[in-house]
């Protein structure tokens, strides 16, 4: 539980943890943030993930091997058969000295105890929720990045479709460009024809004004003719002759009213 | 028994009539190998008992406790005037 406490901010690199006890602040990286190849000793592999459990440990100081080491020779009571001998051996030989330190010593130990277990496991909660955190703030970037890349992906994908698409949008601008064309290549057409029409019109115009002329010209001339053939003596017989012709008229008319 | 394939045997899988020549075979002979046995040591450590996901005391625990001796060792000669009996 200590350790965990001590150790909820560390794990880096591989080759990275440091010396000497007290200065595990090395904080967790799951990323690698170098660029080079192969010019620092650190290996760019993934790491394997941490194993779950340390090495038991049984009293808080006696490494479980040695029990394991026992057991088929003494049993189960073996290792402590053996502590307890020791312990013997070196209180009766005065190996180990009873002075004022072993009072010190043992206050402490009582102290360390008592408050391991008692603040062990809320402890190793807090550490293990911070951990979890920790994790869970990284796999939320992993899955963000990686939605965002796939939906990369899509977009490209999406792309990708429409510039299949873009064929028929050139083959619309094309057909377009050929109305254009074709609309005025027309109208031109229809400029030519109503040019050389006009032209035409205006040479059957003429044509018929010299016509029209010519008969003006010559009615007059035939006109001015006769007139000037008529003498003032013919002039004055064809008037008599009129009014001779008048009387008769008038005088059938009378005649013919009257009956 | 060939001294190379005795050097690289870890101790759990050495006899104990073999034990001076590997302990001869295993002595830094230079500094630096020092500094590596060291160093080696406390990566093995570290490995088994720190850097775990779920630790318990123990890994802490061993390191105070093997402080606590070995500076009772380094300290004993200035113990020996605090025994109770001369003789034993």
């Amino acid at each position: 539980m200590l350790s965990r406490l001590v150790v909820v901010s560390a794990h880096g690199l591989k080759s990275s943890s440091p010396l000497g006890a007290g200065c595990y602040v090395v904080s967790r990286s799951l990323v690698q943030a170098s660029r080079s190849l192969h010019t620092s000793s650190q290996s760019r592999a993934p790491l394997p993930p941490l194993p779950e459990k340390g090495g038991q440990v049984r009293h808080g100081i006696f490494p479980e091997e040695i029990f394991q080491l026992l057991y088929p020779k003494t049993g189960v009571t073996g290792p402590y058969m053996l502590g307890t001998g020791l312990l013997m051996y070196m209180l009766s030989k005065e190996i180990y000295v009873i002075n004022h330190e072993t009072f010190a010593a043992a206050s402490i130990g009582a102290v360390i105890i008592y408050g391991v277990k008692k603040f062990g496991p809320s402890v190793a909660a807090f550490a293990d929720k911070l951990n979890d955190d920790k994790v869970a703030k990284a796999q939320e970037v992993k899955d963000v990045s990686l939605t965002s890349l796939a939906q990369a992906i899509e977009d490209e994908k999406k792309e990708q479709w429409r510039v299949e698409g873009r064929a028929m949008l050139f083959d619309a601008k094309r057909n377009n460009v050929a109305m254009q064309l074709e609309t005025n290549y027309r109208e031109r057409l229809h400029m030519v024809t109503n040019e050389v029409k006009r032209r035409l019109d205006y040479q059957v115009a003429l044509q018929n004004l010299h016509i029209q002329m010519e008969k003006e010209h010559m009615v007059k001339w035939v006109e001015k003719s006769v007139i000037g053939s008529i003498t003032p003596q013919q002039e004055k017989e064809s008037i008599a002759k009129c009014i001779t012709d008048l009387k008769a008229l008038a005088r059938a008319t009378q005649t013919s009213a009257t009956a | 028994m060939s001294s190379g394939g005795l050097a690289q045997r870890s101790l759990a899988q050495v006899k104990l009539r073999e034990l001076p020549e590997w302990l001869t075979c295993r002595t830094p002979s230079h500094p630096r190998e020092v500094v590596e046995m060291v160093q080696g040591g406390w990566q093995w450590y570290y490995k088994k008992y720190i850097d775990v996901k779920k630790g318990g005391a123990g890994g802490l625990g061993m390191l105070l406790a093997g402080y606590c001796a070995l500076s009772y060792i380094w300290s004993y000669p200035h113990m020996k005037r605090d025994r109770w009996r001369k003789y034993h």
